[in-house]
């Protein structure tokens, strides 16, 4: 089941038509016979688009730097997207969307070669997104109703937060991810490109522990861009924006059946 | 000279700089098989041994900057905490080796491991670099690489390979692998030197191939602390920077000697088990087909 995606989520899947209209507008006047041949003769390519962080590469300044952004989108995200498409240029796994593309080619845990770059695209694609300028403090409303009522008090979910990250080992991520099963909110950590999706869970907020993330910022003081991540950066309202997408999908609360 | 500590109550005192080619010191005392009590006890501590060189000898393939963080805090924190985990455990006053392969426990690591092996892995690191390094190896390790490799620049070629595709963090390594299995009855029918092969490999986060009883030659980090303040993200470039400016072909070729040296007296040993079990068979089908055999040789001959 794809999940109709906001225009944010989605990196861009040129559709196979609009594709075709736009590489050969200056065919269509050579070959106005072979009207119906079009679509054999061009060659329809999707891909997947790299999607800019919705603020400029400065605006998290001072709690991440302007330069581990131009690297950290513009070289390593890039890279990603790069390579997923040189991957896919040849391969049965066409046109999907990122979200189905991730559930396929992990593969039930036996993740295909693809997997890695499909999912690092999204997560870091979902990461940007759950920054912001002037971010950090505290939810409101849903957010922190639910937040209240799965950790016990919002000092309690951040220290866990915290924690979680500091305990990662190499490289990962570490989420606050909506489960879909226990109908609850939960913090959890993964390694390397590891992904909630491939799970059917949907994620509200995520921090890139690899090194790349902080390395230039911070060098080895992980606590303190944990810390600053919470209190400088991280984006309240895209977890309400995802909150609200997730409560279509999963219910949080009993339902409210009028009395007659 | 040995020093030892007084470690009251399981309490770690703060490590102090090392002395220069410090070298491990470990024994728990005991009193004729009787532990002593707890606070008396007198337990080892892993100390942090400082490269070879001085922090600024690799510039500017390696900064000071990176070498004072990546000696100086990770390598440091790992041995502060290794310290910690095994303080008054049987683990407490074993050599590092040991630590990695017990902690290691055969694919279910301990919560420690992590700790032990990145310890020697960046033990073994430091020991793998010098200043002014880089070239061609020669003698036997060149004629291995160009047995098993087909040439130097092949083996270049995988070993770069290995520390690009590694995904995440980890390790490249180039072993000498011993053909022998870790398994009592798996025996090699025709062991030979030449079985044993140089072969290039790669290991996630902390794991090293000692804990495949393979014996590592060379290793680069490619944990990304390790290039990042250097390199940004141009892992390729770390990756030959180190082959063509860093790397020590003098100690990797040690290394190989020893290694060389280890699988040939551990080929021995099996050939000596192999004989005696062998004898011990003949002999138990003796004792079988001749009912009144009248001597009473013991079969653990």
């Amino acid at each position: 089941m794809a999940m109709a995606l906001p225009l944010a989520y989605a990196s861009s899947v040129v559709h196979p038509f609009e594709a075709g209209r736009l590489s050969f507008s200056t065919k269509a006047t050579k070959h106005k016979k072979q009207i119906y041949q079009f679509r054999n003769v061009t060659k329809v390519l999707a891909y997947y688009g790299l999607t800019n962080p919705p603020y400029k590469l400065d605006a998290l300044e001072p709690y991440m730097s302007r330069r581990t952004l131009e690297l950290h989108w513009g070289n390593i995200h890039r890279g990603y997207s790069d390579s997923l498409n040189k991957q896919l240029a040849n391969s049965p796994l066409y046109g999907c969307t990122m979200e189905e593309l991730i559930k396929t080619t992990f593969n039930n845990g036996n993740p295909l070669p693809e997997y890695n770059n499909a999912a690092e695209v999204w997560n870091h694609d979902f990461f940007w997104e759950s920054m912001q300028p002037n971010g950090g403090r505290l939810p409101w409303g849903g957010v922190l109703d639910q937040i209240e009522k799965d950790f016990g008090s919002f000092s309690n979910f951040r220290d866990e937060f915290v924690h979680s990250a500091m305990m990662l080992f190499g490289s990962g991520w570490v989420w606050l991810v909506l489960k879909t099963n226990e109908r609850r909110l939960l913090i959890v950590r993964t390694s390397n490109a590891l992904c909630p999706l491939v799970w059917g869970d949907i994620p509200i907020i995520s921090l890139d522990m690899w090194e790349h993330a902080y390395y230039l910022d911070y060098k080895d003081d992980v606590s303190k861009y944990v810390n600053n991540f919470m209190d400088h950066l991280i984006s309240w309202h895209s977890a309400t924006t995802r909150m609200v997408r997730a409560e279509a999908f999963v219910n949080l609360g009993e339902p409210k059946i009028p009395v007659a | 000279m040995q020093h030892h500590t007084l470690s009251c109550c399981g309490g770690v005192r703060p490590s102090l700089p090392p002395p220069p080619l410090s070298f491990r010191w470990s024994k728990i005392k005991r009193e004729g098989g009787r532990r002593l009590p707890r606070c008396a006890r007198i337990a080892a501590q892993l100390e942090l041994k400082p490269p070879p060189y001085s922090l600024s000898s690799l510039e500017p393939h390696m900064s000071r900057e990176t070498l004072e963080y990546h000696w100086g805090r990770h390598h440091r924190a790992h041995v502060a905490s290794l310290n910690n985990l095994i303080a008054g455990t049987d683990l407490d006053g074993m050599g590092l080796d040991e630590i990695v392969v017990v902690s290691y426990n055969k694919g279910n690591p301990l919560p420690l491991f992590v700790h032990a092996a990145q310890v020697w892995n960046h033990d073994f690191f430091w020991q793998s670099i010098k200043p002014g390094g880089g070239g061609r190896p020669s003698g036997r390790l060149m004629e291995l690489i160009e047995r098993d490799f087909g040439s130097f620049d092949r083996m270049l070629e995988e070993f770069k390979r290995a520390a690009l595709t590694q995904f995440g963090s980890g390790w490249a390594w180039l072993v000498y692998k011993a053909n022998r299995l870790d398994v009592g009855n798996a025996v090699n029918p025709c062991p030979s030197e030449k079985g044993n092969k140089l072969v290039v490999l790669k290991s996630p986060n902390a794991v090293n191939p000692i804990v495949w009883d393979y014996s590592p030659l060379l290793a680069i980090d490619v944990w990304e602390h390790a290039y990042y303040l250097d390199y940004e993200n141009r892992r390729a470039d770390y990756v030959s920077i180190f082959l063509e400016k860093l790397v020590s072909w003098e100690v990797v070729s040690d290394r190989l000697d020893v290694a060389i040296e280890r699988a040939a007296e551990r080929a021995r040993e099996d050939e000596t088990r192999r004989q005696e079990d062998d004898a011990a068979v003949t002999h138990s089908e003796a004792v079988e087909m001749y009912l009144d055999s009248d001597t009473d040789d013991s079969e653990a001959e």
